[in-house]
């Protein structure tokens, strides 16, 4: 899960990460307060979860109280990339001497943890990467040891960064084990002209399977997502993803799942969502994605395709049956049951005879019927 | 032969008293694995007796008798196990492998979904230092059909063959040995979905390269990181056996976990296309569908079988 960046300057701040003094507002009305209260000139910030806010427009300086109401107001309700900005961030400024990046990121091919670092911040890193690869220090980061203060001073020198960042890059590598960060990236990582090392902006994304063991994924979890249908899906604990198409998909596995979504638009279609009920789905599981999926007003067309290993798929058909008992069925379905007892699942769709359901025995046969139906209609 | 895991393999099961433990161990008894023992530090000394009626050969209600150890010590002292499969809560894993890691065992799968990946950077890290073999987590396992099962992958759906596959998707496993059912498999290894596993493609396109009894390599990858462009260049540099690809996700959206922890494409990097690509620059067929992939796969030996003859 990617926090916003007043989550992340939080949590920095926890850790002894200095950070410029900043607050949060859903109104313009209390920008101005906020801003009064910073001494006047404010940074007003889009809070969004995407890069290139600045492009956006999302970023500006407001000299006075006035001028940062005034800003939040334009800022508020912006859509950056598809992201409706839904709060501001209001910071003070800081008299810059020098720009940085620094992070901490996943080596997924090396299975471990990677400093990326920087004397050239303030810019994207990829890009600064692509035309000056030398000035990007990349510094692999031994699991049993961590960032000591004897590693973070040879990542500083890899990258040309000055002595007084050595603590900050001990503290940021705290902040990736102790909360269980996949990412911690700042960028920049400023000096000030009054030498102080500043965390000016900060990207941090938690590992969601550390929920277990994390305090901070509590009561106020900001990981339920903005879309109602994803919301409503994950109160379930249904694994669902919209998209934006006409095909609904239901599936068990993601590997098989995502094929699916592939196979449909081979078919010419969209599929309107990635739905995975796992192994050993009940009918409850399946009456509970059924429900989901013909909740979006744009499916024109549901596709169920399991391929039971584990699953038995005469359990499946139970499901399906039993599902359309609770769901009203108002768009076709058509289901492809292949693998652990497919036989006798496909039995007990046919002895049910629904007749919006019809059943295919291939996979890419079951994609061209769901694909043609949803074109259809 | 086959890869990782052969009928000579003895099999622990660390968390074998918890229900998915019980339901695959006698899964894998039934499937043939010599399951020689469990691992739960507050059951030692006890038994647990599984009904494997449905193996072939047995008689209806034979009972198998699996004892159960303190440690993956205890248990390889006693029945010289060289293979450990995990299916302890994400919680325990970490400490799970280290235990077997420090037992000195060869291989642990692990079949735990959902561990925190800073616990798996630990375990893999420390298990590779003592030349334990990881698979997975958050994976399938392994099959060599007609032989052993190390894992959840049904034995039911084909039998033993001369096609390695490699897979981070398990139900795409078993669609691809469903549809390549009539040929058959050496060994199926489901390295698993999340970002950091303990073996990769590679590992395991070296080791079929090596095995005699693999004609062909099936690849089955899916968005994130970058480790089918690994496998790519592996494959261009060192493997002379044919692969056949495919590659799931080419629908998925930027910036979206599709299921799998590791299955998401993080701006341009990491998405189906790219992957494609790289494995058809290095001469891998790769499949649109699985269907489509389950010809190719075919087609290949064919071909193969063809300049041999």
């Amino acid at each position: 899960m990617d926090l916003y960046e007043h989550q992340a300057r939080d949590i920095f701040e926890e850790y002894g990460i200095t950070v410029p003094r900043a607050e949060v507002t859903d109104s313009p009305e209390g920008a101005r307060v906020i801003a009064r209260r910073l001494g006047g000139s404010v940074v007003v910030k889009a809070q969004v979860r995407t890069g290139g806010r600045g492009k956006a427009g999302g970023v500006a300086l407001a000299a006075d109280p006035a001028a940062a109401e005034r800003t939040a107001r334009r800022i508020l309700g912006m859509d950056i990339k598809g992201h409706t900005v839904g709060t501001v961030m209001l910071a003070q400024p800081v008299a810059i001497a020098r720009e940085f990046y620094v992070s901490y990121v996943l080596d997924r091919a090396a299975g471990r943890f990677l400093a990326i670092a920087s004397a050239e911040g303030g810019m994207e890193i990829e890009e600064v990467a692509a035309r000056r690869p030398e000035a990007v220090a990349r510094i692999p980061v031994d699991p049993a040891e961590g960032v000591t203060s004897a590693t973070a001073a040879r990542i500083a020198r890899a990258a040309g960064l000055p002595p007084q960042t050595v603590d900050t890059l001990v503290r940021l590598w705290q902040v990736l084990i102790r909360e269980d960060a996949l990412l911690v990236e700042v960028n920049p990582l400023v000096l000030t002209e009054q030498g102080r090392i500043v965390a000016l902006d900060g990207k941090v994304t938690l590992d969601d399977n550390a929920r277990f063991r994390q305090a901070r994924w509590g009561a106020d979890d900001p990981a339920v997502p903005d879309d109602p249908l994803e919301a409503a899906a994950a109160a379930k604990g249904l694994n669902y993803v919209r998209l934006d198409g006409e095909v609904g998909v239901i599936g068990n596995g993601a590997g098989l799942v995502m094929s699916t979504l592939d196979v449909v638009a081979g078919c010419g279609a969209r599929p309107a969502d990635f739905l995975d009920i796992g192994g050993g789905a009940s009918a409850r599981t399946m009456a509970d994605a059924l429900s989901v999926v013909l909740a979006d007003p744009a499916v024109k067309s549901v596709l169920v395709n399991v391929f039971g290993g584990i699953t038995a798929c005469d359990a499946v058909a139970d499901g399906i049956v039993r599902a359309l008992d609770t769901v009203r069925l108002t768009r076709p379905l058509v289901v492809r049951l292949d693998g652990n007892n497919a036989a006798r699942g496909r039995a007990v769709l046919d002895a049910h005879a629904h007749p919006l359901v019809r059943q295919a025995t291939t996979m890419d046969g079951a994609a061209r019927a769901a694909a043609h139906l949803a074109h259809a209609s | 032969m086959a890869i990782h895991l052969t009928k000579e393999s003895k099999v622990l099961v660390q968390g074998v008293t918890g229900s998915e433990g019980m339901k695959h161990t006698r899964r894998m008894l039934e499937a043939g694995t010599d399951v020689v023992g469990g691992v739960n530090p507050r059951k030692a000394g006890r038994t647990v007796v599984f009904d494997v009626s449905r193996s072939p050969g047995s008689l209806p209600g034979t009972p198998r008798t699996v004892p159960v150890y303190g440690s993956v010590a205890e248990g390889m002292a006693a029945t010289g196990a060289d293979v450990s499969v995990v299916f302890v809560p994400p919680a325990f894993a970490r400490a799970a492998v280290v235990e077997a890691a420090d037992a000195g065992i060869g291989l642990v799968v692990v079949i735990t979904e959902g561990i925190p990946v800073h616990d798996t950077v630990a375990f893999t890290t420390y298990a590779r230092a003592r030349g334990t073999r990881i698979i997975g987590p958050n994976c399938p396992g392994l099959i060599s059909p007609g032989h052993s099962v190390a894992g959840i992958i049904p034995a039911d759906i084909t039998g033993p063959g001369r096609i390695g596959l490699v897979s981070k998707s398990g139900t795409l496993t078993y669609q691809l040995m469903y549809e390549l059912r009539d040929t058959g498999f050496s060994t199926c290894v489901g390295i698993g979905g999340d970002p950091v596993v303990g073996t990769s493609h590679i590992d395991c396109l070296a080791a079929f390269q090596d095995d005699p009894d693999t004609d062909l390599v099936v690849l089955i990858g899916e968005i994130g990181g970058d480790a089918e462009e690994r496998a790519a260049a592996y494959i261009r540099d060192h493997v002379t056996k044919p692969v056949v690809g495919y590659i799931a996700g080419f629908t998925a959206p930027e910036g979206r976990t599709m299921g799998h922890a590791g299955a998401i494409v993080s701006g341009s990097s990491g998405t189906a296309r790219a992957k494609k690509r790289a494995l058809e620059a290095a001469s891998v067929k790769v499949g649109n569908t699985p269907t489509e992939t389950a010809r190719l796969v075919l087609a290949a030996l064919e071909g193969a079988g063809r300049r041999h003859s």
